[in-house]
């Protein structure tokens, strides 16, 4: 399989994840939705790895996954902490930074 | 045989991915995102990156994502359907936005015109994507990068703890601070002592 093939995968998981973004109120939803899009970069990496045939896009995407980790831990946490404090699981209705 | 991988993995995939977006309950969204990943997985594999393959399996599939199940657990999935506050308007040109993109994208790709992209890949060692060669680029080439990458996992676990630690429990007598456990019991009346003395020696507040 050419590497197009792959490219052409990866972009249509990004603009999945996009759509994801926009269209969905839940907070896990969207934060579901921008794994799916860090992860079709990491495709997008991989795949230009495998053209140019050195593994320096294999350490990035390595990377990426540490920084959506990290990502993701902020993330539940203040999930976690919007449903403590009874405020509305819902981005819309998020709408001021006043605690 | 490459292809018809490279085609079952990518159709496990895409529709992890689109069931992760389309799903009502954020539970099944989560499942539909390990199933995405787990293709995404066999895709790593099929473009030689074993250890890429391995840490996603492991560490997305199977860390991150039991961490994403204990959250939708512990709050609660809400499956009720998509409110139209904004009206269908606002979704409609989120929706137009994105094909947009992945237009964009299609033209980007195809367009581009680089040869390598029509081939198979170039250039491709025995060790290729094995741990000991990305290990080996991890503690010189990119020494700065990796350091760097430990300490934000240790900013966001810190982080991650004390965004979700209990409010209340700041109160609550039985819980031990580390100011108290720094802290030894005869030094604090010794210091109390000495601060009543000094207050005597001083004097009333004249000013």
């Amino acid at each position: 399989m050419s590497i197009t093939w792959y490219l052409c995968v990866s972009a249509i998981v990004f603009s999945t994840g996009v759509g994801g973004v926009l269209t969905r109120k839940n907070p896990l939803v969207v934060l579901l939705s921008l794994e799916l899009m860090l992860n079709a970069g990491n495709l997008a990496l991989v795949a230009f790895s495998r053209a140019h045939g050195n593994l320096e896009g294999q350490v990035f995407a390595l990377i990426v996954m540490v920084v959506a980790a990290c990502e993701v831990a902020v993330g539940l946490g203040l999930i976690v902490a919007l449903y403590r404090r009874r405020l509305p699981i819902d981005v819309d209705k998020l709408r001021e930074l006043q605690g | 045989m490459a292809e018809v991988m490279f085609f079952i993995a990518a159709i496990v995939a895409l529709a992890g991915a689109g069931g992760t977006v389309v799903l009502r309950n954020p539970f099944y969204s989560v499942l539909a995102l390990v199933s995405h990943l787990l293709g995404l997985a066999a895709l790593f594999l099929l473009l030689r990156a074993e250890f890429v393959a391995a840490a996603q399996v492991i560490v997305y599939a199977g860390a991150v994502m039991v961490l994403y199940v204990f959250v939708v657990a512990y709050v609660g999935g809400q499956d009720r359907p998509l409110s139209p506050r904004h009206g269908p308007g606002m979704r409609a040109i989120a929706l137009l936005f994105s094909g947009a993109l992945l237009v964009e994208i299609f033209i980007a790709v195809i367009g581009s015109g680089l040869s390598v992209l029509d081939t198979e890949g170039t250039g491709f060692f025995a060790t290729f994507g094995s741990p000991g060669e990305i290990g080996k680029l991890f503690l010189t080439k990119f020494l700065l990068a990796f350091e760097l990458a430990s300490l934000l996992l240790l900013v966001a676990a810190v982080g991650a703890v004390i965004l979700a630690r209990r409010r209340s429990g700041l109160d609550d007598p039985r819980e031990l601070s580390v100011a108290d456990l720094l802290r030894s019991p005869e030094s604090g009346t010794i210091a109390d002592a000495e601060r009543g003395s000094l207050q005597e020696a001083a004097g009333p507040p004249g000013r």
